[in-house]
């Protein structure tokens, strides 16, 4: 239903190199942060809790807990004031959007490490949709 | 030649810039356009402009004045033609081809082409009016104008509506140009042009896309 030539004018701004991630992860994003003329990363930690969008419009949303208070972020995946997403755990989840965890708090956030089957080693990309 | 192609609106995107910043764009499928005519000032027409044709149509489903009008250039009938006002006289030649490459180095451009036609429309859509108040009496004309007339308007004792008064009526479906976009790819490969911003009309529909009459270039 797309259109050829949108996709065409997408193109050079969509990343080759999609990092993987699905809902559950535990990431670390490196967003770079442009001040003045100096440019520095700052690492964003949390809990993948979301991922919509096709395309372009593909986002992510991050949640972690700073100073007692939920932050959640969303990132577009293919931005390029993204330098880097770094999986550090895989989180078992049975649904796509993990809202529940908003209504928990301190150890009921953790989700349990996803059990790696023999078939499944290689991850299946989540994202791995042109 | 002023930089000047017709094309047809394909839609709506976003792209990054370098800057990493979104920005939103339009994605035009322009030209490439063929010239039918050129009309010069010394000549019968008086004045300097070039004509251009867009999208090559069978002859049979065109018209035989068509036919002949294109012949004349030594080109297929064309679905559309436009006429660009020029300054100076020009080099180009009918049956010259114009593409996107024509917008290079252009920074701003301005779009013409036909809004969306929004049928009978109140007066609150068509002119923003405030209509009337929701209660306190108020029965049956909460989106009505006020008043129209009196029998002392600055139209004389004569009771009738001054003229080009705003009222309600047709919406849409006419000639709009907005102004200074700002170019922000040209793909002469793919005759494309992204322009920053919304354009008029429906996707699909014709655009006339020119250099920017009133926007400064900046030299960047």
């Amino acid at each position: 239903m797309r259109n050829k030539l949108i996709d065409l004018a997408e193109q050079s701004s969509l990343k080759t190199d999609v990092p993987l991630i699905r809902q559950g992860d535990t990431v670390d994003v490196h967003c770079r942060i442009v001040e003045g003329d100096k440019e520095r990363i700052q690492i964003f930690n949390g809990t993948v809790i979301m991922i919509k969008g096709r395309g372009i419009n593909r986002t992510f949303t991050v949640r972690r807990i700073v100073a007692n208070e939920g932050v959640e972020r969303i990132f577009p995946i293919h931005s390029p004031m993204i330098e880097k997403i770094v999986v550090k755990r895989s989180g078992e989840t049975r649904r796509a959007k993990l809202f529940y965890l908003r209504n928990r708090v301190g150890k009921a956030t953790r989700l349990q490490d996803k059990k790696v089957r023999k078939s499944q080693e290689t991850r299946e990309p989540a994202l791995a949709e042109a | 030649m002023t930089p000047a192609i017709l094309g047809r609106k394909v839609g709506m995107t976003r792209v990054y810039n370098d800057k990493g910043q979104i920005i939103p764009v339009t994605v035009v499928q322009a030209g490439p356009c063929v010239v039918t005519q050129v009309k010069s000032a010394d000549g019968k027409d008086g004045y300097h402009a070039v004509q251009l044709g867009f999208e090559p149509v069978d002859p049979k489903h065109s018209t035989m004045p068509l036919i002949g009008h294109a012949a004349k250039a030594g080109v297929q009938p064309q679905r559309f033609f436009r006429e660009v006002r020029l300054k100076e006289p020009t080099d180009k030649k009918p049956g010259d081809q114009i593409t996107v490459g024509i917008f290079d180095g252009v920074q701003f451009v301005d779009v013409v082409g036909t809004s969306k036609g929004k049928g009978f429309a109140g007066v609150m859509k068509r002119w923003n009016f405030g209509g009337q108040p929701a209660s306190h009496g108020t029965e049956r004309k909460h989106r009505s104008r006020g008043s129209i007339a009196s029998m002392a308007t600055n139209r004389g004792h004569s009771g009738k509506p001054k003229k080009g008064l705003k009222m309600a009526g047709h919406m849409g479906d006419e000639r709009v140009t907005t102004r200074n976009h700002a170019l922000v790819r040209v793909d002469v490969e793919n005759n494309v042009l992204l322009i920053k911003g919304a354009l008029p009309g429906a996707n699909g529909s014709l655009v006339y896309v020119r250099k920017s009459i009133t926007a400064k270039e900046s030299k960047a």
